[in-house]
């Protein structure tokens, strides 16, 4: 060892008494150790933010479940008892299907579209040419572009005499009143979703295929692979834990889609748009069904949960590590 | 070498079509905003307009409070960021370099907190919020947003970057005598710089963003948020004010995407660093 190199044990030395004859009685160590000090700085560190997580979303989980186990009057503001009939509610409810397959179809939608056109942007933006950058610029801009002034703008132009429909008109298309049919209002809802958020994985992809290491493609030429080939078979599992990344935040993300769909078509036509998130709002603060509402809201939590349950499983299964 | 001409052009032309849907709509609500009212339905549409007038910007401040609406929204961005910063930055150093007890188990009950989406909690927290006579004011939306939701996101991104700091530096300064304050002060937060400016971009753009807490919490004009604003230019029929909105809109998207583009390289790479690779 080196003069200059630090005693890796000379820290732990300063805590533990020094060997040799047992401490005199009467000279005591002082009660302020490095080590006592560190944990009351740890501890004063992470306050802050325990206290945060605390107060704004622990205290509010259990409170949510306490009022779904409760019916609210809204003329005096009470809550009374009424065990599982908010859960039986569920069961009973003639809209729940609806919302819930709305709901499906949405996160598939987005998480499909959004992962496919990231990953493809991405691979096309991962070489050098000219102008490069600037199409990288063009393609994040949009995660910029606030959610309610993005789907305002996408709500005009989506409109009967809109623009999307004018432009369809001059190649000899015909256009449709796009939000108030059912399975082109939840396209609109889903395409503009993605446009507007596609380039947050187009960059954590594009991050991830510059981590491949460049000789793995170069043995993969030399022995004669073909393009296709290398994207599957290195290319992708190399990528993989990103992809996974990816598409669990993507479809979580996806869930707590709000201001989209209130902007955009108020969840209509009907129940057509209507998922989880937004029936929570109408049912706890359009419909004061606070009870009923934290009910839903839970249902979504589960979903949420189970979803993050499902990604730590996989992760051991299928994606691939460098180290 | 023809091909590969060839094939790179093909590639140019092929991202050139793909950033249509991309960039039309705000190059169109930027045009539009300049447009009469009665240009913006005209039929077949043009994209900018032969008599540019000011006439919806005018009338986005003097519908509404307009301006008001900009501070606020302003003001509670910065404030969040700030307080953000403080707490994501010394909660992620004493997760990744300091040792106590309970340490994990109180990393875990922080993870919980980024598993819980806003929309589970809202029903119970405008509850609280009444209880205590913090609705229609901007508490909720520093208070919630600075201290869960997105922080927490910031001290998993912050614990991740301390985690990946070399030790040596702490030891000298160890040895120099400076207490751990002084070490995160001095040491960990200026070697921080990138972490923190990703966690600043998220932030912002998060409280900027908000549209669902505004919505719950707020009923007073002049208390609103930006996005929620944009919302509320409707006459008195329901119908809406399409020109005003977009002028507004264009108000509210300029100044962000104007320090996108400058800010572009730290903005992509913080986002693509914040240790969201997995």
């Amino acid at each position: 060892m080196t003069a200059t190199q630090v005693n890796p044990t000379t820290r732990e030395a300063a805590d533990t008494p020094p060997p040799g004859p047992p401490a005199v009685r009467g000279i005591r160590r002082p009660f302020w150790t490095t080590r006592r000090r560190d944990a009351l700085t740890g501890y004063l560190f992470v306050a802050p933010q325990l206290l945060g997580v605390g107060v704004f979303v622990l205290v509010p989980v259990v409170l949510a479940v306490w009022y779904s186990l409760n019916e609210w009057n809204i003329f005096r503001g009470e809550l009374t008892f009424v065990g599982g009939a908010n859960y039986a509610a569920l069961l009973n409810d003639p809209q729940l299907p609806s919302v819930l397959a709305a709901t499906a179809w949405f996160s598939i939608g987005v998480v499909v579209l959004n992962i496919s056109l990231g990953l493809a942007l991405a691979v096309m933006l991962n070489r050098r040419f000219r102008g490069v950058t600037v199409f990288r610029t063009l393609f994040f801009s949009p995660v910029v572009v606030s959610v309610v002034a993005w789907t305002l703008v996408w709500g005009f132009l989506l409109q009967d005499n809109g623009g999307i429909n004018a432009a369809l008109e001059t190649i000899g298309l015909d256009g449709t009143n796009w939000l108030l049919q059912g399975d082109t209002a939840m396209i609109s809802v889903i395409v503009t979703q993605v446009i507007r958020s596609v380039g947050v994985n187009m960059v954590l992809f594009l991050a991830a295929l510059q981590g491949v290491p460049g000789e793995l493609y170069e043995a993969a030429r030399i022995d004669g692979a073909r393009n296709s080939t290398i994207f599957l078979r290195i290319t992708l599992p190399l990528i993989s834990p990103t992809l996974l990344l990816t598409a669990i935040l993507t479809i979580v993300g996806a869930l707590q889609s709000f201001a989209q769909i209130a902007v955009l078509t108020e969840g209509g036509p009907g129940l057509a748009t209507t998922v989880l998130v937004y029936y929570v709002f109408q049912q706890a603060f359009e419909f004061n069904d606070i009870g009923y509402g934290s009910t839903l809201a839970l249902m979504l939590l589960t979903f949420v949960m189970l979803l993050t349950l499902l990604q730590w499983q996989l992760r051991r299964k299928w994606v691939f590590y460098e180290d | 070498m023809r091909t590969e001409l060839l094939r790179r052009a093909a590639l140019v032309v092929a991202l050139a079509v793909l950033a249509i849907p991309f960039v039309i709509p705000t190059v169109w609500m930027i045009a539009s905003s300049f447009k009469p009212l009665s240009e913006i339905f005209q039929s077949p549409p043009t994209l900018f307009t032969g008599s540019p007038t000011l006439d919806a910007y005018v009338e986005a401040f003097t519908f509404q409070p307009f301006a008001q609406q900009y501070v606020n929204s302003v003001y509670i961005a910065v404030v969040v960021t700030l307080i953000t910063l403080v707490v994501s930055s010394l909660a992620g150093y004493a997760f990744a370099r300091v040792r106590f007890p309970g340490a994990n188990a109180l990393f875990l009950v922080v993870l919980v907190g980024l598993l819980v989406p806003s929309e589970v909690t809202i029903v119970p927290l405008f509850q609280m919020f009444k209880q205590a006579g913090l609705v229609n004011t901007h508490w909720p939306l520093i208070l919630v947003t600075a201290l869960a939701g997105p922080c927490v996101l910031a001290t998993f991104i912050m614990r991740q970057f301390f985690i990946a700091l070399p030790g040596e530096l702490e030891e000298a300064a160890r040895l120099d005598g400076l207490g751990r304050p002084a070490i995160w002060m001095r040491i960990a937060l200026p070697l921080a710089k990138p972490a923190l400016s990703a966690v600043a971009i998220l932030t912002f753009l998060a409280s900027w963003n908000l549209y669902l807490e505004p919505t719950v919490y707020l009923t007073s004009p002049e208390l609103f948020t930006l996005p929620q604003a944009l919302t509320r230019y409707t006459d008195a029929y329901g119908g809406e004010m399409w020109n005003t909105q977009l002028a507004a809109a264009t108000m509210t998207v300029v100044p962000m995407l104007v320090v996108f583009v400058i800010a572009q390289r730290q903005f992509v790479e913080g986002l693509a660093h914040s240790g969201l690779k997995g």
